[in-house]
């Protein structure tokens, strides 16, 4: 069976696994890394956004053989490591506003929060209403409202 | 987003004497264990019906006097054997909650009333959730919104009597009267400022013998935690992914499972004709037929996605053959009651409505999953269950073995609205489990969830109202429902109390739907009834039962009433309701939401109410139907009208955290807009069309309104009412009645996209799981 090597949250890993499996489950059911969700496998929900080399992915979305020893992926339990701190300023503001409702997205959505920070930061601008309009990951409990406070929040001290 | 702190008075406070529990004295048990433990009943305090103090014309419905959550709560009386809270040495306090925390925030208030009247810090309190626990009989139910109705007293009763129990031995290490003690932040003080930690006392406090013991509680104007605002005790876990969800666990040797499914609603499986080739395919373990269709394991889901694509099966018909939404709609209609207006004098005029609701879905973002571990003569579940004790009996029966030889374990849910009343996946985990021999992940796909899973019952409403001069003579309201699945439990709270019911001898879902419609407005002789068809669908609730379709159809008919009688709906709406907190929560949504203000050609506002569950709301809402913003284009995306603006009012009664009301009612706006605009499933040769977040089109971040204010009333009762659905009705129906003003017409069927030709391309059904892309690292 192939043999697969890249870096989860700073470590090196190496598991043995068909190139066609999605790393999502390698994450999930093979490196028992259960931060990023399952909420429909397809990139649509966006419930296992990570980061690949700093920019953010939906694992169930890549193969497994696509990624390689150079590959640097982070999950919501590798993003205070980034900054260093115990936890990272995006998810300071999600416990300030108090965001989470059952919590199952909120994995998905500090990633592509963070994400979305550091896309407008590049272009050398501030968050917008229609920034936050693009973000298309799912929240069926309804906390969109205290998502957007939260991303302004953590945006600032970023 | 804010909380209305103004003190003043709600206009019918002054004059009405409000039941004082709080007053009363509560008995709990001191049990006799190493440490300090003392149990108490569940609902433990009497049911006080609400006081029918305004003499008006129209009489109190059944739902007036005693509604679903009085149901829930008498259910947790007689029956009920102890709940217990327990001190250990290390100053912890620990309590297992026998209700399911799906994300609305019941661990968190359940720790506010522990801390409230124990007097320790809440990061002292440990809220778990119990294990199935049969003998509680029907008190281990999560719906109806009734947590904190039902266990409001006897929680607080439990802490009380531990705190008494602390400072008598503190007081009898010191040698001093207790009275001359005090408790603050998890220590009894004495008068010169010395202090023994909880901790250090659970030892001494602790019982020898079990014996009944009295108790005071706290009056509302001492509280020092109940009423202020804390953030959810799990908050830090959800932000660092650490929370533990049923997927999450790490069961030994439980592998990944999912169902081949069929391709039409509850098909059978006529055979296999590739099992042993699949078997054979990369990771998979086990391939085996169980009721619902084809199970197989595997070390990964991605292998099991594979495997499912490879299976060739032969399917057989389902329960609804190949039906589509027309033909379920001519069976609806054809159940429609009639209408038997009384004599009314001769000018009266009629007003008729009818409205449609299509099917919606009910998922959750977590989809239907369990673990199971079938042995030979026991078995383990593992699971976010809000009705364990019937999953426990009916798991117990598939495998033929006594329940008590199954243990049923409850996890955090991810998310509920209805769907984890039901014990869908358990039931194929333990059957799977069992033909397997070995433990398993059991997990459905997002499009079984869509496809095969529980719907919301498509339903009409017809409206028929008769008016004459500046009075309403007449209101009738006929819901005619596809059936309701009721089987989880609460079916059985409904037969085990009939007698005591205000109602009568009506059925399980006619029982609720009198006990939860109440009357919102003096409209003189008034009847609310439902019937149903029996479909052949997986049914069951999504955030509330029947209350917003019900609402929806009223709101827009009290919007042609008040047209008729030529009066603007929010004045119409304070002349007319029945209950005083009704006209409260209008002025300030009016007042806040700035009701009346000009508005551009394309967009209007609209008001609305709907009292359940001993609360009371309003919504005001501004929507945005022009059509730049109706033609906004998002890649793969259901866009349409925009909701701008939501100014939502609501007296729950007593408030126990503020800030998890205005989530719950964030929430269930969320939830009103989608019903409204947006959200439904097409039924179409015996499928549901819909396969995913991008077909279902459920609020997004571009459906949200810029604008959202909730306000939280001044208590107007000292008894908590439900919020976890409260949110949605009266904002459906204020969006859809902004909708109808901003198009110039009445819309009549919901959501009021459901006609329009679909915005995505339906998935296969067979295979029934599409592959997952592959171009996840160019495309996000
Ligand atoms: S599970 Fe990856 S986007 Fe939904
Ligand atoms: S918090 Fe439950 S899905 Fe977002």
């Amino acid at each position: 069976m192939p043999q697969h090597t890249f870096k989860v949250n700073g470590k090196s890993v190496t598991v043995d696994a068909p190139d066609d499996v999605r790393l999502l489950w390698i994450l999930r059911d093979i490196l028992g890394i259960t931060g990023p969700k399952y909420g429909c496998g397809i990139n649509v929900c966006k419930a296992c956004t990570s980061h690949i080399n700093g920019r953010a992915f939906n694992p169930c979305s890549v193969p497994v053989g696509q990624v390689g020893p150079d590959d640097e992926i982070t999950t919501i339990e590798g993003l205070p490591a980034t900054v260093g701190k115990e936890l990272h300023p995006m998810q300071e503001a999600w416990l300030a506003h108090d965001v989470a409702q059952c919590g199952y997205c909120q994995p998905g959505q500090i990633m592509a929060a963070v994400d979305l920070v550091k896309k407008v930061r590049k272009e050398g601008r501030q968050i917008t209403n229609a920034d936050l309009d693009q973000l298309r990951n799912i929240c069926r409990c309804g906390t969109y409202t205290r998502i957007r406070e939260a991303i302004r929040d953590g945006a600032s001290k970023m | 987003m804010s909380i209305d702190d103004q003190t003043a008075p709600a206009p019918e406070e002054s004059g009405r004497r409000l039941p004082e529990m709080s007053r009363r004295r509560l008995v709990g048990y001191l049990v006799a264990a190493p440490t300090l433990t003392v149990a108490v009943r569940l609902g433990l305090d009497g049911v006080a019906a609400p006081p029918a103090e305004a003499v008006v014309p129209t009489l109190p419905g059944a739902a007036d006097l005693f509604d679903l959550s009085d149901l829930l709560k008498l259910a947790a009386q007689p029956t009920s054997n102890l709940i217990a809270l327990q001190v250990t040495s290390d100053g912890l306090i620990h309590f297992a909650l026998p209700r399911a925390e799906v994300g609305q925030g019941i661990t968190t208030s359940t720790s506010m009333l522990i801390a409230e009247e124990i007097d320790a810090p809440m990061s002292h309190v440990r809220v778990t959730l119990a294990p199935a626990r049969p003998e509680l009989l029907y008190n281990q139910l999560t719906g109806g919104s009734n947590t904190t109705f039902s266990t409001y007293g006897p929680i607080r009763t439990a802490a009380a009597i531990a705190r008494q129990r602390l400072v008598k031995a503190a007081a009898q290490k010191w040698g001093v009267p207790a009275s001359t003690l005090t408790t603050r932040d998890g220590y009894v003080i004495r008068a010169d400022g010395a202090r023994l930690s909880y901790g250090s006392l659970a030892t001494a406090a602790a019982a020898t013998t079990s014996s009944a013991t009295e108790v005071h509680l706290k009056s509302p104007d001492q509280f020092k935690v109940i009423g202020t605002p804390r953030n959810r005790v799990d908050a830090r876990l959800s932000v660092t992914g650490q929370k533990t969800f049923a997927m999450d666990l790490k069961i030994p040797g439980a592998l990944p499972t999912m169902v081949c499914r069929p391709p039409t609603v509850n098909g059978k499986v006529v055979a296999v004709n590739n099992a042993a080739e699949v078997r054979a395919m990369s990771g998979v373990t086990h391939v085996e037929v169980i009721r619902t269709g084809v199970a197989v394991r595997a070390r990964t889901f991605g292998q099991c996605i594979s495997a499912i694509r490879a299976l060739d099966v032969t399917w057989g018909p389902g329960t609804i053959g190949t039906k589509s939404d027309a033909d379920i709609l001519a069976e609806v209609k054809r159940a429609e009651l009639p209408m038997v207006v009384p004599a009314v004098p001769l000018l009266a005029k009629t007003i008729d409505t009818s409205f449609t609701f299509w099917f919606a879905g009910n998922s959750a973002l977590e989809t239907n999953c369990a673990v199971a571990d079938v042995r030979a003569d026991s078995a383990q579940i593992w699971g976010s269950f809000k009705s364990p004790i019937t999953a426990q009996q009916r798991v117990a029966e598939l495998l033929g073995m006594a329940a008590g030889k199954v243990k049923v374990n409850v996890t955090q849910g991810g998310g509920s609205f209805g769907r984890k009343l039901f014990y869908d996946a358990a039931l194929e985990a333990a059957e799977a489990s069992r033909k397997m021999g070995a433990p398993v992940r059991l997990m459905w796909h997002r499009i079984d969830d869509v496809r095969q899973g529980r719907v919301h019952p498509m339903s009409t409403s017809r409206v028929r109202a008769t008016v004459l001069g500046t009075n309403v003579l007449t209101y009738e309201q006929r819901h005619t429902s596809v059936k309701t699945d009721f089987t989880h439990g609460l079916g059985e709270v409904i037969t085990g109390h009939s007698a005591e019911l205000p109602v009568g001898d009506l059925g399980w879902s006619e029982t609720v739907f009198a006990l939860s419609q109440m009357t919102h407005y003096n409209y003189g002789v008034t009847t609310q009834v439902l019937n149903e068809v029996d479909g052949g669908f997986n049914t069951g609730s999504m955030r509330n039962i029947y209350s917003p379709n019900v609402a929806v159809a009223r709101e827009l008919t009290t919007d042609q009433i008040a047209k008729l009688m030529k009066k603007d709906p929010l004045a119409f709406r304070k002349e007319f309701a029945r209950d005083k907190r009704s006209i409260a929560v209008l002025d300030r949504v009016a007042a806040v939401g700035g009701w009346g203000r000009t508005m551009p050609a394309g967009t209007a506002q609209g008001v609305a109410i709907h009292n359940e569950y001993h609360g009371v709301t309003a919504c005001l809402v501004e929507i945005d139907c022009t059509t730049p913003t109706v033609t906004r284009k998002v890649r793969d995306a259901y866009t349409g009208p925009r909701v701008t603006k939501v100014v939502f009012a609501v007296d729950v009664g007593q408030v126990v955290n503020p800030k998890g009301l205005e989530a719950q009612m964030l929430g269930g706006i969320m939830d009103g807009i989608a019903l409204t605009l947006t959200s439904s499933v097409h039924l179409k040769n015996g499928t549901f069309l819909e396969g995913s977040w991008d077909n279902y089109a459920y609020t997004r971040q571009w459906n949200v309104p810029p604008v959202v204010k909730v306000i939280i009333m001044p208590s107007t009762s000292h008894e908590p009412g439900g919020a976890g659905e409260l949110g949605v009705a009266a904002t459906a129906a204020a969006v859809a009645a902004a909708y109808g003003r901003a198009v110039g017409k009445l819309p009549t069927e919901f959501p009021v996209n459901h006609g329009q030709p679909l915005f995505f391309e339906p998935k296969p059904t067979v295979p029934p799981v599409p592959q997952s892309p592959t171009n996840g690292l160019t495309f996000y």
